[in-house]
């Protein structure tokens, strides 16, 4: 049972690092604009499915 | 999701346009085609400017562009002159204009309306193919902003802003821009706030799982320090960060001397923190720890909800916004775009046609028509001669005039108008007499009572318990529930409202509304309409074949009236080819139908084509006269009329409100109106905006809660003063005054059913606090006999919290679904 006192701080530390990640998400403006980057991602599709088309 | 893209106002009939579209718009902006058409690579375009896009576009390989929306450009009718924008490159405006700026690199952020599908915000962040020293631009669609870094050593801010207006994206200034603009930061901080409760939540309850199931006992003395202290440790965050807005509150409403919703709060807060710190500290036990996270994680959640934001909308205008960045000054024989700061009096400008007039001015020459709608409410143009004195926020309609400005900008009519007190309204955040609040002051009077009570029973019986029981009180009292009911409930009506075209500026403008007793309302773009009247014809009958041809070139042209006639006349004819058709500004239109010549248009215009004109003795709305190969035949009369099912939703609201009418327009309507609202008094024509707002008031002295419902900046005041200014716009994101409302001009007639729902989201707001006081007396029950577990508070406190969430949302949604939805067609759905 010993290796619970280890385990718990270790456990904290990754969920730290994780709340880390949520910080710079939102930092870095993740959060203000979640429409544009679903229809970016839409566009991405198509305009790479035509390069491949004008590849071959 | 698709509900989420017409939120964001994204345009989805344009990506599947029906194939005849194709074939008969232009390739470039779908417009139909009609006279000249400008043709490259076999594909047809209905002007220069679209033509100019369009090759310009092929030639840096960006032809995607059409793949990803077929015919999904704005229309752009003609290059712009490379001087137009000059005035941006002004060191003073510049560097208020921009974001940020470097030696090498400027950022700058413009407003782009015309954005509307996913290939204009594809071109908009493609801009770098099309220009060298433009670095990167990034979107933001619901804002409808594009963010533009750029080398100023290669480009200026007026080239990029002059390749945005030359691709059809013209960037929108006005005169606000250059005050501090505000970033949106209560919502990042808030994100970061939810993120660490959350994050404390989950661990510390992780870690208590072992005092809930009883294991502690087993697992010995170290590894209960172990979870104590950890959790000690992770709640501080939460204490100092994600419940600072808690303490601020509650900190000022107590210097005020005032109860709030936030002081019981923070007292709970603040009991449970020090009693679970004491128990910690003294290895007594783990604390409740667990209980102070999820409390904030829910009442964080809470708030999240409440604050919906709605990024196109902008409910704190003032004239400001209304008012143009730059302005064309004479000088010299030269004609120069400089910016509206740098106007003085004496200036000479060119206001042309649609342009408004900065500043009050004197007119020097050109047939002025000025249209003060939007500052008077008087829905006709006043024909101006020259010499005569024209006010500030006229709008020029028909050809350029010269006009030299007799004011400064900041001491004109409409300016000074603005910047009366009267026009402020007292910016004392939102009404502290809110359910909730009263609820709370009752609450907490009530919890104080008990607490003290039962330390004062324990003191006489076995006064080791005295101290637990007082704080247990505290802190099973600590109204999670109820500060949970109302933002749930109201925010999940602000949601439902938007997803019906009514916005609103904050949640508390439900109880608001549903306060009000007395409903004021503008006319003019209010409850009448343009285009909801009807259309006559005066003068010798046409034939049916000559109407038919009306409506063939009427169709042709997108002029407000010409679009109405065309619908008016629609339904019998079938539309004609119309050759060498004409559309002079401000005149009329004229074409070559079946052989025959068709002129429509005003007097004026017909009269200098020599034309003998029998304008009618009374003209009531506006008047397009026609004439055939040159001979007059008569003039449409095109009224201005209530909207449809205005009247039955005023009479529906009669019954449970005192109703008024103000109107800036003169009093031809009286009579129509004057029977509507039944009783003649609250009835008033030629008000001044002035006058609907002492008129408001007059209403507030006694007691009144006054709701205002109108459109333009005439109304602003009244707008403000009143106890809810509902801004009626005609599209969404268009320009609006200062309120707490905008709403759609549809929904105008389904006010009462909005006003029904305001009410019984109230109610539900109140029921939610009985469910939620049912659980504290069940609480508090056991608190102040001294038996609370740190297991029944895990319980009670969730259990609580989520099931006044989910009944406040659940019944609000089913009230919400009684706004019976599938009356509003579903292609006014759209934004």
């Amino acid at each position: 049972m010993i290796v619970i006192f280890l385990l718990i701080p270790l456990s904290i530390v990754t969920a730290a690092v994780f709340l880390m990640g949520f910080i710079w998400a939102v930092r870095s403006g993740q959060y203000e604009d979640t429409c544009t980057p679903s229809l970016r991602s839409l566009m991405d599709d198509n305009g790479s499915k035509q390069n491949e088309k004008a590849n071959e | 999701m698709v509900a989420d893209y017409a939120d964001a106002g994204l345009d989805t009939t344009r990506q599947a346009p029906e194939a005849d579209v194709l074939e008969s718009g232009c390739f470039h902006c779908g417009t139909p085609l009609r006279g000249a058409v400008f043709t490259s690579q076999r594909k047809s375009f209905c002007c220069q400017g679209c033509l100019t896009v369009f090759e310009l576009l092929t030639e840096n390989g960006l032809d995607d562009f059409y793949r990803l929306g077929k015919a999904a450009g704005v229309r752009v009718k003609a290059a712009p002159k490379q001087e137009e924008f000059s005035y941006l490159d002004e060191p003073a405006l510049r560097r208020q204009l921009v974001d940020f700026a470097d030696e090498r690199v400027t950022r700058a952020t413009f407003r782009v309306p015309s954005m509307h599908c996913i290939a204009c915000v594809w071109l908009l962040e493609n801009l770098f193919r099309l220009k060298p020293g433009i670095g990167y631009s990034r979107v933001n669609f619901p804002r409808k902003e594009v963010f533009i870094a750029f080398e100023h050593g290669k480009v200026k801010l007026s080239e990029v802003a002059g390749l945005l207006t030359a691709l059809g994206y013209a960037p929108d200034f006005n005169l606000s821009d250059l005050e501090e603009r505000p970033r949106r930061a209560v919502s990042r901080r808030l994100w970061l706030q939810l993120g660490v409760a959350g994050f404390a939540f989950g661990n510390i309850m992780l870690l208590s799982i072992s005092s809930y199931l009883g294991l502690d006992t087993f697992s010995g003395p170290g590894l209960r320090k172990l979870f104590g202290w950890s959790s000690l440790v992770l709640a501080l965050p939460v204490l100092a960060y994600s419940a600072a807005d808690y303490w601020r509150a509650a900190w000022v409403a107590a210097r005020q001397r005032i109860l709030t919703i936030e002081v019981p709060i923070a007292v709970g807060i603040g009991a449970l923190a020090a009693w679970s710190a004491g128990e910690v500290l003294t290895g007594r036990g783990p604390g409740y720890f667990d209980s102070l996270a999820g409390l904030l994680f829910f009442l964080l959640c809470g708030k999240m909800f409440q604050q919906k934001t709605y990024d196109r909308l902008a409910f704190d205008r003032d004239y400001k916004s209304f008012f143009p960045l730059s302005i064309l000054r004479k000088s010299g024989g030269k004609e120069e775009r400089i910016a509206l700061s740098q106007l003085q009096a004496g200036d000479q400008l060119v206001i042309r046609n649609g342009e408004l007039i900065p500043s009050d001015s004197r007119l020097l020459c050109g047939a002025a028509m000025i249209d003060y709608s939007f500052v008077t409410g008087e829905s006709e143009p006043v024909k101006k001669a020259a010499g005569a004195h024209i006010y500030a926020g006229g709008r020029q309609i028909g050809g350029a005039i010269e006009i030299e400005t007799v004011k400064e900008v900041s001491q004109s009519y409409l300016t000074s108008l603005w910047n009366q007190k009267t026009f402020c309204k007292d910016q004392a955040g939102p009404s502290l007499d809110t359910v909730t609040n009263r609820y709370s002051r009752r609450f907490t009077k009530m919890v104080l009572a008990v607490a003290a009570g039962s330390a004062l029973f324990w003191l006489l019986t076995d006064s080791s318990r005295a101290l637990a029981a007082f704080v247990s009180v505290l802190i099973v009292a600590c109204p999670c529930a109820l500060a949970l009911a109302a933002p749930f409930t109201l925010g999940a009506a602000q949601r439902l409202l938007a997803r019906r075209k009514v916005f609103l500026k904050n949640s508390s403008v439900i109880e608001a509304l549903a306060r009000v007793d007395t409903v004021v309302f503008d006319k003019t773009g209010t409850l009448t309409a343009y285009g909801a009247g009807a259309v006559v014809f005066l003068g010798e009958p046409l034939g049916d074949e000559e109407e038919g041809r009306i409506f063939s070139v009427a169709q042709h042209s997108t002029h407000p009236h010409a679009v109405r006639l065309a619908e008016s006349i629609k339904a019998e004819h079938p539309s004609q080819p119309v050759r060498s058709f004409c559309e002079t500004a401000g005149c009329g239109i004229e074409g070559l139908v079946g052989g025959q010549e068709i002129w429509l248009g005003s007097a004026a215009w017909l009269k200098s084509r020599k034309v003998a004109v029998e304008s009618p003795a009374r003209p009531c709305g506006s008047l397009v006269h026609v004439a055939i190969n040159g001979k007059y035949r008569g003039c449409y009369t095109l009224w201005n009329g209530l909207r449809p099912r205005a009247g039955e939703a005023i009479r529906q609201m009669s019954a449970h409100y005192e109703l008024a009418l103000l109107s800036g327009d003169n009093e031809k309507e009286r009579e129509r109106f004057g029977g509507l609202f039944g009783n003649s008094g609250h009835v008033h024509f030629n008000q001044s905006p002035l006058h609907k707002l002492q008129f408001i008031r007059q209403l507030q002295a006694p007691g009144r809660t006054v709701m205002m419902v109108g459109d333009g900046l005439n109304d602003a005041g009244a707008l403000r003063q009143s106890d809810v200014g509902v801004a009626v716009v005609e599209s969404i994101g268009a320009f609006s005054p200062a309120s707490d409302v905008i709403m759609a001009a549809q929904m105008v007639p389904r006010l009462p059913e909005v006003l029904r729902f305001a009410k019984s989201s109230v109610r539900v707001v109140r029921l939610s606090l009985v469910i939620s006081a049912i659980y504290n007396v069940v609480g508090i029950s056991f608190a102040a006999r001294g038996l609370l577990s740190p297991v029944l508070c895990a319980i009670l406190m969730p259990l609580s919290s989520v099931t006044v969430v989910a009944f406040a949302c659940g019944l609000t949604t089913r009230l919400g679904r009684r706004l019976d939805l599938e009356t509003v067609p579903k292609g006014e759905a759209r934004a």
